[in-house]
């Protein structure tokens, strides 16, 4: 009898220690500081995946249990924020989404030897040598060659008058943006170089109506992106405008209204895209957190469920290094996974593949105008 | 204000940046529209930023001398920065135009509609309160308060009250810059930070005894600033300012058009 009472006990502890068992998730990200608007997009799909994971059960039967760090949008206190994260040993990382935060954080995050989805997308991410990290969006050396043929072949622009912010995200697309444009002969009249949070762009659109270029391209952080447009409408430069993602971005409509108009560019997600379960999570995340999700909210919520897919349909348990291993070369539909939400690849180096698409804003609306395929296709 | 009370205000930038989200809570929490929730955030800027600014810290902080008050209102401009981005977020807000954003072309040239009604309604503003100072009664106190508190008093002026009107204009003047510049600028937590920096850079250019100073130090820095932007480099477009700054305090440490003031020791 006392040995029953004791098995009863034992059982009792392992069940409660079974149901309280958490799998630790941690995002350092942007939470506030310049790149906040895309920081707390992507935050708020991570929250609403791990949300909906944990209402129905969480993953491998333990609740998920997300903490969030905020990098200010401040390389120093990435670090600071990173090595708390990496001292609560995370089972995954999500974040950072500055670029340039990925990169002071990568050596530790390599070292920690835990997977890594990140936001940024600089196109030489990929290239330092973290195995452990994988991409939530196209790197620039994807979306650059898409938008270069548009301009070449849609626009037919022999020139292009170019304005950029000066970090690491502007600089490396602006390095690709160049090599793209000379292997399609079209010459640059204009490079404007442009600060991080810059306020006044009156100077700068000077200098790109001076250019008389056929087309305008923009790259820079969405509220910058919103000035820029503000400033050239102000000033009467007529573009055309084209961009990447940045440029069709929900917060950067929403920021310059009816100087959004108009503007054309490649999106690599978008929650306008036409498809039925990507349309469903911009409602949900709408419900939740009352505010209409940019491309970062679905980079956030997309790789949850790539986690909760390889853990539990491909690993079965919490193995960070088999996790790595297992996302390279893998490809996640929408019938393996719901919550992927679109057909969804990763390579050797962690570069994403997945359909992305070309788009315009009208009456302050994204509207897509045609799906470009995949990569690998 | 330094004239009247001898105060610094490291805050003022901030003070721009607040009126417009007092506006962006009427529209935005309580639903109203434009016009009346900028008329409720201009009264809420007279009563926060002139009435309770001077009461609650520069009243307590000024008897122990210029100093304190500076870093105090240092504190405060992080407490505001701060505030607002705790309740009303950190990302950038649109705020609407007060004009539409077309433009007009005038021999060749275009200009924006939106930057010639600001640039009326600040010649409007600064003839409006030239009139008050030079053409009013109490306007000629609130000079004679700023030359020389003393025999202000001695001459029977309310000098308390003389300097509460400067606060009183004060917030006036940074609910209508926040009406004008948030449209451009958007409404951010952070827009004080480049605002303050550039006013009191002005400040120092035209000489900060003078309220011409003042405005021929803001044209002039704003002249430069974008002139060289264009012109030289936009990446050292700061780099300039600053250096005229620097020029400006080496061969007239008063401004160009402020006063020398002497000191008894």
């Amino acid at each position: 009898m006392k040995r029953l009472k004791s098995l009863v006990t034992l059982s009792a502890m392992l069940l409660c220690g079974i149901a309280s068992a958490q799998v630790k998730l941690a995002y350092v990200g942007e939470i506030s500081g310049q790149l906040a608007p895309s920081g707390g997009n992507f935050r708020d799909g991570i929250i609403l995946a791990v949300e909906e994971i944990n209402a129905h059960g969480g993953m491998l039967k333990q609740k998920l249990d997300l903490t969030l760090y905020d990098t200010q949008t401040n390389p120093g206190v990435a670090r600071a924020q990173m090595q708390k994260a990496l001292d609560s040993e995370p089972y995954v990382l999500f974040g950072p989404v500055l670029s340039g935060n990925v990169k002071v954080t990568l050596e530790m995050v390599k070292q920690a030897e835990v997977p890594q989805f990140i936001g940024g997308e600089a196109a030489d991410l990929t290239t330092l040598g973290n195995p452990y990290m994988f991409r939530t969006s196209f790197g620039q050396q994807i979306g650059m060659p898409k938008i270069g043929n548009y301009i070449r072949d849609e626009l037919k622009a022999k020139t292009i008058a170019l304005i950029w912010v000066n970090n690491d995200f502007g600089k490396a697309g602006r390095d690709q943006l160049l090599k793209v444009l000379k292997e399609r002969n079209i010459r640059l009249a204009a490079d404007v170089s442009t600060e991080p949070g810059q306020v006044d762009f009156a100077a700068d659109v000077v200098k790109l109506k001076s250019a008389n270029a056929d087309a305008v391209f923009v790259y820079s952080n969405e509220e910058e992106c919103a000035r820029i447009m503000r400033e050239a409408r102000k000033q009467g430069l007529k573009g055309p405008f084209v961009g990447d993602t940045t440029l069709l971005s929900q917060k950067t409509i929403e920021l310059a209204a009816e100087a959004a108009n108009g503007v054309v560019g490649h999106v690599g997600l978008t929650v306008d895209a036409p498809i039925p379960e990507v349309k469903a999570f911009g409602e949900r995340f709408q419900k939740r957190f009352k505010y209409k999700p940019d491309h970062n909210g679905l980079k956030g919520y997309t790789a949850v469920y790539a986690m909760k897919y390889v853990t539990e349909k491909k690993l079965g348990k919490l193995d960070r290094k088999a996790f790595m291993r297992t996302l390279h070369g893998l490809t996640i539909s929408p019938q393996d996974e719901p919550g992927i939400l679109i057909e969804t690849g990763w390579n050797d180096v962690g570069e994403i593949d997945r359909i992305s698409f070309l788009a315009t804003v009208e009456n302050g609306q994204q509207k897509i105008v045609k799906i470009l395929p995949k990569l690998g296709k | 204000m330094w004239q009247t009370s001898q105060t610094i205000n490291f805050a003022q930038g901030e003070f721009v940046m607040a009126p417009a989200f007092f506006i962006l809570i009427g529209t935005g929490t309580f639903g109203l529209p434009f016009w009346l929730a900028a008329i409720l955030g201009g009264l809420v800027t007279l009563v926060l930023l002139g009435l309770a600014f001077k009461r609650l810290m520069v009243d307590p902080m000024i008897r122990h001398g210029a100093l304190p008050l500076v870093v105090a209102t240092i504190g405060l401009a992080i407490l505001m920065k701060e505030a607002v981005r705790e309740f009303y977020g950190a990302d950038a807000w649109p705020f609407p135009a007060l004009w539409a954003t077309t433009d007009v072309t005038v021999f060749g040239a275009v200009f924006a509609v939106q930057s010639l009604l600001i640039l009326a309604v600040c010649i409007v503003v600064v003839a409006a309160l030239q009139f008050y100072l030079a053409g009013t009664l109490t306007g000629r106190c609130m000079q004679a308060t700023a030359q020389n508190p003393a025999v202000a008093r001695l001459l029977g002026i309310r000098v308390e009250r003389m300097v509460l009107y400067t606060f009183l204009i004060n917030a006036a003047l940074v609910w209508i810059a926040a009406l004008l510049v948030t449209p451009i600028y958007l409404a951010k937590f952070t827009n004080g930070e480049i605002l303050g920096l550039y006013a009191f850079i002005a400040a120092i250019i035209g000489g900060f005894n003078q309220v011409r100073g003042a405005i021929v130090g803001g044209l002039v820095l704003g002249v430069v600033d974008n002139f060289c932007a264009v012109y030289i480099s936009s990446s050292y477009r700061m780099a300039i300012p600053l250096l005229l700054l620097i020029a400006v305090i080496l061969v007239r440490p008063q401004g160009l058009l402020g006063r020398v003031e002497e000191r008894t020791v």
